[in-house]
């Protein structure tokens, strides 16, 4: 359209619409159009792609720790070992290990057996014991039971991890081929060897005493020479343990190269003499102690008596230090406790605010202020609350540390914003006929509200409150600052004043957790999470849609 | 002891409840007078009195109760043994009491505080009984008093009305008080850690150290708190979180409010706010687990060198979160153009691209800046993806492959774990707290003036 106008001068003729040029102009402009579309289409695809990459890294990653890897041992419950009066005392973790190592009769050796044990999860033993408790009858019997195999054999049933890792870093293979490329690196009798020019320097030669030479420096020397900016670990790296015998065998053979400059094939260490020979270096992944751990694993495997069933365990154990005993229940029933509170405090309050605000308050300063107040609340960094929480509760009130109370009282004061906002929504939704004609037979303000407003608007509020809670279940860091991400090993003699852990604050501790076994529990954990999260999203839709009147 | 006494006090409240209800029907049924209200008003005359000043007393008991006892706990131990110590030390003392106190004995702790800690149970035991005795009277005092109120002139409709009133109004103040809460809080922690740095060194020092000397004399670690680079480092991850949310979110409404069909609309606009809803520990353990790794080998690949926590990765994966949230509003404000300026355009026979660009984002650019201000508050304060994606050294680069330190992070990093109250490395989270909640009231409300005043113009 600017296009036109820029010629306004010359418009005396008709404009011809249908000349070349101005085609042309029409099919840019409607290009141009087609663009924006296709930058709009492909913002939308990239949203919709991330979430997709989000959800599928979380369930691919977080799907195995709903199994288990479990192996099934025969164990014969000595009754001279196990107390039938005090069935919890015996010493089960020799009862599970000597069942164990039945498959293995000829590891006989002390240290081979500790190496061996490792295998089963510390947690093993436990199991047994809470077998032997529940069934007191079966002591003397012999019974199959199934215990978890440790995190690093739990890993690689599961083919989480690989058996053998690449043994150099991917900058180390770069700096290699470069070597290749630059002709200098040789395979010479199944050996890989890197050619230099090796300045055979007299004077680390004290007294021309072949023997006695720093063949090491000479060699040292060689690689700055090619290498002026590496890093001496580069090439120490580089080389063989014995690439200065190699040159000093080299040059007490041939005593006139001393002060001449020749060139040597200096041999490479392991893993670069196989990279050189194969293409590849691998080394044994060093989560495993030696090869024997791979074969022991395989000799079970073959066998037959390990499964990997999908268990409870991820939501009947509490956290532990191994991933594979580690579970939610802590991190739900903290999860549970602060929701309670915070349900029990921002419920009521935020009803009574929103009702004030909106039907009663008369319209000054004060309520304006409240107002601003409620507002500015809900776009205060959620870090914030959490130096409240800390300043506030845990220092001048003293509240215990740790506890689902405060943890609760922090996401009340976050929630009530949002069932402030969902309330008043709600009862101005409420159709003035309604309050007429309550007001119309006799009924005070507060009869109107309490009898007819309010009921009629409880749909709507329930919505906000649910969305506000799964707000508030998701919410990390404040519980973080109040040290809501204790460690429970045991749901037992949990309250709301007992130290706790939540759900995200668990997601976080195991995230931050070392051990591969706790990625996939952390996936996992996130799962459950983003369920609570989605049911609670749904329940907020249906009460929405179902059971919220519209007028 | 709490709960119980919480149990005797709700049975209270019923009962009291019950016994009015009864009473004023009785003397209803029993009177020629009308009763002024209804029985049940009666009965929640009687629960008001029985359950408000009880649960007042038990509330400013419990807020006053350890402070009171620990003035008495250091007004009784023996002078001599208090005269020169230093606040600290005064804690500290008073710490190991409680935990002895607690039952935590390690070693062999002195007579003084054994004794200290025995007294210091001793007086919570008889604080704890004069607050259950002293709760549950006020309680039985309010159902004897209220109850004898019960009579047919008696306007326990109004009474109750205007109870309820008080009860909202005080509920309303909650607000407010947690408004204040934090900023005299803020204030009173950020005042306290000027005095051991001054605030000129925090706002432009470029060096942050906060580590503190563990013992007397140690050299290296003297602490520096200039928080410049933990701003620029905020600073940097907001910018690149910006850089990927306000393009993509801006196109998505476009072609949301433009272009797509309803039904089409119907399905995206749900899913992106999937993402609006998705908590952000999960965004931070992707931002781990899947796009930072992706990073560095997309680095070693065309040869640079990008940090497993650079501020690109924890930037980039806090600008998805942003997405929805400028789309939304960028949404809002497209939409709320009038028809007239679209119809007017297209009647001029403009494309519907050129009728966005030219017409409608002009018109709509109040409402996106505030949409965009705001997201950018939100970038500001975001916490779990910088904790768990970003680094914790501070470092002054404006490198975005290179790790760098955020407010928040080091807020967290600050205080997570024991926190004592008396140094410097943890009252300076508080002074980051303050800085950071001013910055982002600050945001918010300039992007609301933006925001109220582009509406006016078309309302």
């Amino acid at each position: 359209m600017s296009d036109t106008t820029a010629q306004g001068g010359e418009l005396s003729s008709p404009h011809d619409w249908g000349s070349a040029a101005a085609k042309r102009r029409v099919r840019r402009r409607y290009a141009a159009d087609r663009r924006l579309q296709a930058y709009g289409l492909g913002a939308i695809g990239l949203a919709v792609l991330l979430l997709g990459v989000l959800f599928a890294s979380l369930i691919f990653s977080g799907y195995v720790a709903f199994t288990t890897t479990k192996v099934a041992l025969n164990i014969y419950l000595d009754p001279s070992l196990i107390d039938s009066s005090n069935p919890g005392a015996a010493n089960y973790r020799k009862l599970t290990r000597g069942a164990f190592f039945a498959y293995f009769p000829d590891v006989t050796s002390a240290s081979e057996k500790r190496e061996l044990g490792k295998i089963l999860s510390s947690g093993a033993p436990y199991v047994v014991r809470d077998y032997v408790v529940e069934h007191p009858d079966e002591i003397g019997k012999e019974v199959k039971i199934y215990v978890p195999l440790s995190d690093p054999y739990d890993q690689l049933n599961k083919g989480v991890i690989p058996r053998e890792i690449d043994a150099l870093t991917s900058d180390r293979i770069a700096l290699f081929k470069i070597l290749t490329k630059r002709g200098v690196i040789h395979v010479d009798a199944g050996k890989g060897t890197v050619l230099v020019d090796v300045y055979v320097n007299p004077g680390d030669i004290p007294d021309g005493n072949l023997e006695a030479g720093d063949y090491q420096r000479m060699v040292a020397e060689a690689f700055r020479a090619f290498f002026p900016h590496a890093l001496t670990l580069t090439y120490e790296e580089l080389l063989a343990e014995d690439a200065a015998e190699a040159l000093k065998a080299h040059v007490i053979a041939n005593p006139g190269d001393v002060g001449k400059t020749i060139q040597f094939k200096v041999p490479l260490s392991a893993h670069y003499d196989s990279l050189a020979r194969t293409g590849e270096a691998k080394m044994r992944n060093p989560r495993f102690a030696s090869a024997r751990d791979f074969e022991w694993f395989d000799s079970l495997k073959e066998r037959g008596v390990l499964s990997s069933p999908f268990t409870w365990e991820l939501f009947v154990n509490s956290d532990s230090r191994f991933p594979e005993l580690a579970g939610l229940a802590g991190a739900l029933t903290g999860s549970f406790f602060a929701l309670l509170v915070c349900f029990l405090l921002s419920f009521p309050v935020g009803i009574a605010t929103a009702l004030y605000l909106e039907e009663f308050a008369p319209k000054n300063r004060f309520s304006q202020l409240i107002e601003v107040n409620i507002n500015n609340l809900a776009a205060v960094p959620s870090v914030v609350f959490g130096l409240l929480g800390l300043a506030v509760f845990l220092n001048i009130f003293g509240l215990p540390r740790s506890a689902p109370l405060v943890g609760g009282m922090v996401l009340s004061l976050m929630t009530l914003p949002t069932i402030i906002v969902a309330t008043r929504a709600a009862l101005k939704a409420v159709p003035p006929s309604i309050r007429e004609a309550a007001y119309g037979v006799g009924a005070s303000k507060h009869q109107v509200m309490m009898h007819h407003v309010l009921p009629l608007a409880m749909p709507g509020i329930l919505t906000g409150t649910i969305i506000g809670l799964a707000q508030a279940l998701g919410e990390t860091a404040p519980l973080l600052l109040i040290g809501m991400n204790a460690f429970i090993p045991s749901i037992e003699n949990m309250g709301l004043l007992q130290p706790a852990t939540a759900l995200p604050t668990q997601i976080f501790s195991w995230a931050d957790s070392p051990e591969r076994g706790f990625v996939s529990r952390t996936s996992a954990a996130i799962l459950v999470l983003l369920a609570f999260l989605v049911t609670m999203n749904a329940i907020a839709v249906y009460v929405r849609q179902r059971i919220e009147r519209k007028w | 002891m709490l709960s119980s006494l919480f149990l005797i006090l709700m049975l209270l409240i019923i009962t009291g409840f019950m016994l009015g209800r009864r009473r004023a029907a009785f003397v209803g049924t029993s009177n020629e007078v009308k009763m002024h209200s209804l029985a049940g008003y009666h009965g929640w005359f009687v629960a008001a009195w029985v359950g408000i000043p009880s649960f007042l007393l038990v509330l400013l008991w419990l807020l006053f109760q350890g402070p009171v006892i620990d003035w008495l706990l250091v007004g009784s131990l023996p002078p001599e043994r208090v005269e020169g110590l230093e606040l600290g030390q005064l804690d500290l003392l008073v710490s190991e009491i409680k935990s002895i106190a607690a039952g935590n004995v390690f070693g062999e702790p002195d007579a003084m505080v054994v004794a200290a800690a025995e007294r210091y149970n001793r007086w919570y035991a008889i604080a704890n009984w004069a607050m259950f005795a002293l709760a549950i009277s006020i309680a039985l005092a309010g159902i004897v008093f209220a109850r004898s109120r019960v009579s047919p002139r008696f306007r326990a409709r109004n009474n109750v009305e205007w109870i309820m009133s008080g009860l909202m109004i005080a509920c309303s103040l909650i607000a407010i008080l947690t408004t204040l809460g934090i900023v005299v809080s803020l204030l009173y922690e950020s005042l306290r850690f000027f005095d051991k740095v001054p605030l000129i060194e925090f706002l432009t020092g470029l060096n942050w150290e906060p580590q503190i000397p563990i013992r007397e004399g140690q050299v290296t670690a003297g602490g520096a708190f200039g928080a410049i680079p933990v701003f620029t480092g905020t600073l940097l991850i907001a910018l690149i979180a910006m850089a990927v949310a306000t393009p993509v979110g801006l196109y998505a409404a476009v072609y949301l409010t433009e272009y797509a069909s309803s039904r089409f609309r119907a399905v995206i606009k749900p899913l992106l706010e999937i993402l609006a809803g998705i908590p952000t520990v999960v965004y931070g353990f992707f931002a781990v687990l899947v796009i930072a790794p992706a990073m560095r080998n997309f680095g070693v690949a065309i040869g640079i060198d990008i940090a497993p926590n650079s501020a690109l990765a924890a930037g980039a994966v806090m600008g998805i979160m942003l997405i929805p949230f400028i789309s939304s509003l960028s949404d809002d404000a497209i939409a709320a153009v009038p028809q007239a300026m679209r119809d007017g355009s297209y009647g001029l026979g403009a494309t519907k691209g050129e009728t966005i660009t030219k017409v409608l984002l002009p018109a709509a650019l109040p409402g996106i800046m505030g949409g965009v201000l705001l997201a950018t508050s939100r970038a500001i304060g975001e916490t779990m993806i910088v904790v768990m994606a970003a680094g914790i050294i501070a470092s002054l680069t404006l490198n975005p492959l290179e790790p760098v330190t955020t407010v928040t992070v080091q807020i967290v990093t600050l205080l997570i774990g024991d926190t004592e109250f008396d140094n410097p490395k943890t009252l300076a989270a508080f002074a980051l707290g303050l800085v950071l909640f001013l910055v982002t009231l600050l945001l918010n409300v300039i992007a609301l003036r933006i925001v109220q005043k582009y509406r006016e113009q078309y309302e």
